[in-house]
């Protein structure tokens, strides 16, 4: 049976991955900062098919701990097919215009603490020669925005990051997914209006099974972003310096 | 945290609401919510047809979808409200357990299944879905959390069973299943020719699991009534199989003034006609209990002023007879029902605001027009004289006199809310009609 770990498990997509792993009766090991949330997936996890759910509370802002977290896991599951680094947070970007130490802790929590984890997660893969690297990053990150842009330099920093590192394993067979939702509706997200745009977790987070089962390279979840990310890539420097979103 | 105002409506899109709908997805920040909000209404699916899950401020429990526990070997299961009937199946069918009550859709959330105190196929014995309730945890107006069951804080259990969310928010509830031995049920279909016939083959077959009769409400004379009634039972071999087929999305939507008085008449006499006396067959739960689940939003397909649903009860007494009376009267008003669904209930239950009496019960559905109205609050009236009741998951016109007068329990409701702090605070659109404020 497929082993899995699941960083960040509380997020919406990441939970709504789990469950599809459970239903296939995979072993889990899921890490969240939220004890009393933690134990609620797990036990969710465990009823819908999970063979085995080992949890670990912990702050990934803490990266001092990750060599040590990973380590454990590893001696816990004896073997890693799938990691999903899903942890994040959404900043508030009118609060990180004004103060330094908050960008720099949004950064730090979406960027640096992916980086430290799949620095240490890499090294493993690439020792055993096979599995599954999944790492969610965001639409946000394919191009600095207004509205977003501290969120999105975040992501792009994965998103670069992640691009390196699926080169540097292709040969060794590990496969590395930059994972780009468009808009999700999930408590993250909550403060925002809804349209057409918008998905449900459970529909995003099976695309993302599908698309580590496919050893996909980037995954546009809903595909149609990919479209959309692309008219907004291309928009000249011009024209997208004078519109606002 | 402030959250933009959604238009939301019941499933018969025939009464909106622009609604701060907020989905915690937590015990703290369900609290956080009670507490700092005056007004409210859980809500779930939103599969209840009127303005029942309507406020200007939700508690959607999309994100309260936790499965906390199950006893494989005792068919206990908890589960947080959110979690909708057909997951509960896609998990406890393999293991040879089922529902032991459940609607006609499997879109259905626990916490909306307990507080409409939905009712089934097998009303007749099996009773309606509270009474498989072992306990719920409750959030109350005060921010406090209790657990309440048949033996604990009782007076609250029985307000909160049908108490369409009047009582408090749901968190979780334990259910007790029933065991197959397969997930096959074996159908058999009885044609009728006649409303009394309908009404007195539920008695000949009582002995069958389920029962419910589709009747033909445009046949003239006679024949108005005439149905089928199909048996269901669970077979006792076969695979234990269940598994959540995506709804097929009919992206063109027919125009919905085909759904008139003389197609469904042609309708009617078809399906009539060409079912056969006494087929049996052997089919899946889901072709059984939810062949309206196949089809993605269906109840779009009346149009933009959607449509309502009506659901009455008459005690069993006086049933036939003013039965036809009821028919005759929607026979002639310019209306027609496109679905025509009879069932013979079985006796009634202790919670206050439960709907089911033992009688004979009849749901229809109407395009919303500039007549509904009328036609139903002039059978509202009818009802009321005949002792019957008004389903209050279907209710989308009962004035609160009517409500007052049918649900008798309503003030020992009240007073229920009273002690428990739900006063002022847990009010939908239609508790506000009927008086429960």
């Amino acid at each position: 049976m497929k082993r899995i770990l699941v960083l960040g498990v509380t997020s919406a997509i990441a939970q709504e991955c789990s469950r599809v792993w459970a239903k296939q009766g995979a072993i889990l090991y899921i890490v969240a900062r939220n004890d009393e949330r933690l134990h609620v997936i797990a036990d969710d996890l465990r009823v819908r098919g999970a063979k085995e759910v080992h949890t670990r509370c912990l702050d990934l802002n803490i990266l001092e701990q990750h060599k040590d977290l990973i380590e454990k896991i590893i001696s816990t599951l004896n073997r890693l097919d799938i990691v999903l680094v899903a942890h994040g947070t959404l900043p508030n970007q009118s609060r990180c215009e004004q103060s330094v130490s908050e960008a720099l802790a949004e950064i730090n929590t979406n960027a640096i603490s992916v980086i430290s984890l799949l620095t240490v997660l890499a090294n493993y893969f690439e020792s055993v020669g096979a599995g599954s690297i999944a790492v969610v990053s965001s639409v946000a990150g394919d191009r600095g925005r207004a509205s977003n842009y501290v969120y999105g330099s975040a992501k792009s920093m994965v998103t670069s990051f992640t691009s390196g590192l699926r080169q540097r394993l292709y040969k060794k067979n590990v496969t590395v997914t930059t994972i780009k939702p468009g808009f999700v509706d999930t408590p993250m997200t909550a403060r925002f209006k809804k349209n057409i745009l918008w998905a449900k977790p459970s529909i995003v987070a099976q695309k993302i099974v599908q698309a580590i089962d496919q050893k996909k390279s980037v995954a546009y979840v809903p595909f149609f972003w990919a479209y959309i990310m692309l008219v907004i890539r291309l928009l000249p420097e011009k024209i997208f310096r004078k519109l606002y979103f | 945290m402030s959250v933009p105002k959604q238009r939301i409506s019941g499933w018969g899109r025939s009464f909106f609401e622009d609604a701060s709908v907020y989905a915690p997805n937590s015990e703290l920040a369900c609290k956080e919510l009670i507490l700092s909000e005056q007004l409210l209404i859980p809500r779930g699916m939103g599969r209840s047809y009127g303005d029942s899950a309507n406020a200007s401020v939700v508690f959607q429990t999309d994100f309260l979808d936790n499965f906390i526990s199950f006893d494989k070997d005792r068919g206990i299961l908890t589960v947080e409200a959110g979690v909708q009937l057909r997951e509960i199946l896609e998990i406890v069918v393999a293991n040879g357990w089922f529902l032991p009550v459940t609607p006609g859709t499997g879109y259905v959330t626990v916490g909306g299944a307990i507080a409409s105190d939905v009712h089934g196929k097998n009303h007749h014995s099996a009773g309606s879905f509270g009474q498989y309730v072992e306990s719920i945890k409750i959030l109350l107006g005060n921010g406090e959390i209790v657990t309440t069951s048949a033996k604990q804080n009782s007076d609250l259990f029985y307000a909160t069973c049908g108490g369409m969310g009047l009582t408090g928010i749901i968190l979780s509830a334990t259910i007790r299943l029933i065991s197959i031995r397969s997930s096959l049920i074996s159908q058999k279909i009885i044609k009728t020719k006649s409303l009394e016939e309908t009404c007195e083959k539920f008695d000949t077959y009582i002995q069958h699991n389920y029962s419910v009769a589709w009747i033909d409400c445009l046949a003239k004379g006679g024949g108005l009534g005439r149905g089928l009634l199909i048996l269901g039972d669970h077979s006792d071999e076969g695979e234990f199989e269940f598994s959540i087929r995506e709804p097929i999305n009919l992206r063109l939507r027919p125009p919905s003034a085909l759904l008139n008085r003389f197609s469904m008449k042609v309708f009617n006499n078809l399906y009539w006609y060409r079912a056969a006396n006494n087929a049996t067959n052997k089919i899946s739960i889901p072709t059984f209990f939810y062949p309206l689940d196949l089809l993605k939003d269906w109840n779009t397909f009346y149009g933009k002023q959607g449509f309502v649903q009506y659901q009455f009860v008459l005690p069993e007494n006086v049933g036939v007879r003013n039965l036809r009376a009821i028919l005759e009267k929607i026979a002639d008003s310019e209306q027609a029902s496109f679905l025509a669904v009879l069932k013979k209930f079985g006796p009634g239950n202790s919670n206050l605001l439960s709907f089911p009496m033992a009688g004979y019960t009849l749901a229809l559905d109407f395009k919303m027009t500039m007549l509904t109205k009328d036609l139903l609050l002039g059978l509202d009236e009818m009802i009321l004289a005949m002792g019957g009741r008004i389903y209050l998951a279907k209710d989308s016109f009962m004035t609160e006199l009517t409500f007052k007068r049918t649900y008798q329990n309503w003030e020992q409701f009240q007073i229920v809310r009273e002690k428990y702090d739900a006063l002022g605070k847990f009010c939908s659109n239609q508790s506000i009609r009927l008086g429960l404020e």
